[in-house]
């Protein structure tokens, strides 16, 4: 029985004129329908690279990406993508934003009616619905997130990739988007992979974390699950034992074992 | 309009803060009020500020030439000649009082006319065809060293090529203004269309966007700022080109009028002809300018 998704065997390298760069080497990961799966590793390890290649933005040199039994090379709305840097549509209001996914997606499958309420809907689950006739450059970086992910929601993706969604934020807002996430995934079940270089917003957020090796050919070092319970409490968490040793297992990796090298 | 925006987010983030909105109540309320009034005199302020100079200006030039001109010996008219002689012209620019002798207005609108259709097709040809060359990176190599030559052809050079090809004048003149309104359009929609972020384009990937959708929801939108730049340009240009090309073609426009009115020794029309090229050259200018403003707000905000 193969898994929901799975990332076979994928390299990952770039040719300029001559010289080649291997950036990833070998990954492998299998993804459960519904499970949070994070990614963390040093600047430029290749986590964006990994998480494109999933994404179908950028084709693997070798292997490929299995989705519920399925090949998929190209780009599509069943990998929604929330950008690390929001890349809503400057001229677009808030609502035609998550609109213009929504008419794409759901046009055979939804009247004009219900894909304004399906609009509406997902602006709701991010709490944006106040601005929604707002654009982008008026409302803040983290409400611009938050649409970023009512309009990747909104396509109903098979799995959700987030990159770095949560790294230009300050503390607060960060924790905020956190738990909104938190309670989305929850609530929908989605099957998420999200990658990160923040250690507590991996331990609170995902049910496996993904620890990458420093680059360049980059590798899968080590895979720890996090048998917490759900739902989690951020301020519980803080003092509770598996959530701080798994915190000491992710450091322990980011900052003995594999230290971040400048010159990569 | 940005009050309910700052307050929500303050009532979201700090829970346990309620005597702030007291204090902000009373406040800014005399605060406001007198900021309103400073901003009522500042906006007349500014309004004198931008009209009041060019007047003083225009005033003074007109006296420098009225005092340079009314010499005996004087080449040009002075203002207060050019005032009594082309009187008709200036104070009703709609007459008709035969088929050649038409109130300046009529000929501005022929010569609008003619450069609303070669203008026109400049724009939608201009376009596209940037659009075209600024998604390949070869064709915009293979053909930008080309555009960057031909448009610095003035469009009079390009006049007896069109008469030749369509053995008529309007077409030509239209033909003329094409050809120089267009390189411009060109040139700033392919770059517009080469600087697209590969965010959007990201965003339509995954959206699927088929071709069309791609060039009306996202290229259009976001190269509208480099496109309007180069329609900027484009019709300062054609404006310079009706000119040019209807003293050499003939007709009604107002080109010939300062052609004829040179002919038969009429200075004083050439002033009067001259102004209303400026004014129409200014206005045709903002139009298009506001138009971008208009349709760039979103884009040009971020
Ligand atoms: N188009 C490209 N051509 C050549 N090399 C590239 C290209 N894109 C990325 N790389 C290289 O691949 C490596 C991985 O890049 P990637 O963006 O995936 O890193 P990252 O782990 O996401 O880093 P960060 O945490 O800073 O976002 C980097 O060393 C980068 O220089
Ligand atoms: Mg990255």
């Amino acid at each position: 029985m193969t898994a929901y998704c799975r990332i076979d065997h994928v390299d990952k390298t770039y040719k300029r004129g001559t010289t080649e760069t291997c950036v990833l080497k070998e990954i492998t990961l299998d993804i459960e329908k519904g499970e949070y799966v994070s990614i963390i590793g040093h600047s430029g390890c290749g986590k964006s690279t990994l998480l494109n290649i999933v994404a179908g933005l950028t084709p693997a040199t070798n292997g490929g990406v299995i989705l519920e039994g399925r090949e998929v090379n190209d780009p599509g709305p069943d990998r929604a993508v929330v950008f690390q840097n929001h890349s809503l549509l400057p001229w677009l209001t808030v609502y035609d934003n998550v609109r213009l996914a929504v008419d794409k997606v759901c046009s055979a499958t939804k009247s004009r009616a219900e894909r304004h309420a399906w609009t509406v809907h997902n602006l709701d689950l991010v709490q944006m619905t106040h601005a929604k006739d707002k654009r982008p450059s008026e409302i803040s970086g983290g409400m611009k997130q938050r649409v970023g992910l009512a309009r990747a929601l909104s396509m109903e993706p098979k799995v959700l990739l987030l990159d770095e969604p949560f790294g230009a934020l300050d503390a607060l807002t960060r924790a905020h988007l956190q738990d909104t996430v938190m309670g989305l995934h929850q609530k929908l079940g989605n099957t998420v992979m999200m990658i990160t270089h923040d250690v507590d917003e991996a331990v609170l957020l995902s049910d496996r974390i993904i620890m990458m090796t420093n680059g360049p050919a980059a590798q899968i070092g080590e895979i720890l699950p996090v048998p917490l319970a759900r739902p989690r409490k951020r301020l519980e968490l803080v003092a509770d034992a598996t959530f701080l040793k798994c915190r000491q297992r992710v450091l322990e990796f980011l900052y003995e074992r594999h230290q971040f090298v400048e010159a990569a | 309009m940005n009050m309910p925006l700052a307050k929500s987010v303050i009532s979201a983030g700090v829970r346990s803060a309620p005597p702030a909105p007291v204090a902000a109540k009373v406040l800014p309320l005399p605060v406001k009020q007198k900021a309103m009034n400073t901003r009522a005199y500042e906006t007349l302020g500014n309004m004198a500020a931008t009209v009041v100079p060019p007047v003083v200006m225009v005033l003074l030039l007109l006296t420098v030439w009225q005092v340079l001109c009314m010499r005996p010996g004087a080449t040009l008219p002075p203002p207060s000649k050019i005032w009594t002689e082309a009187y008709d012209l200036i104070v009703d620019p709609f007459f008709v009082a035969g088929p050649q002798d038409i109130g300046l207005g009529w000929r501005v609108l022929v010569s609008l006319e003619r450069v609303a259709i070669g203008y026109g097709l400049a724009a939608v040809f201009g376009i596209a065809l940037g659009t075209l060359v600024g998604q390949s990176v070869w064709a915009m190599r293979g053909l930008d060293p080309i555009f960057q030559v031909l448009r610095t052809i003035s469009p009079l050079a390009w006049l007896p090529i069109s008469l030749a090809a369509f053995r008529d004048s309007q077409p030509s003149a239209i033909f003329v203004i094409f050809i120089t309104s267009v390189w411009p359009i060109i040139i700033n929609t392919a770059v517009g269309i080469r600087n697209i972020p590969q965010d959007y384009r990201n965003v339509a990937a995954v959206l699927r966007l088929n071709p069309l959708e791609f060039f009306w929801k996202i290229m259009i939108p976001s190269a509208a700022p480099y496109i309007f730049t180069g329609l900027r340009i484009g019709i300062g240009l054609s404006w310079l080109a009706i000119v040019a090309a209807e003293m050499l073609t003939g007709g009604v426009g107002i080109g010939f009028f300062i052609w004829d009115a040179w002919n038969s020794s009429r200075l004083p029309d050439i002033f009067i002809a001259l102004a209303y090229i400026g004014i129409v050259g200014f206005i045709l200018d903002r139009i298009v300018a506001g138009l971008a403003s208009v349709v760039t707000r979103g884009t040009a905000a971020n």
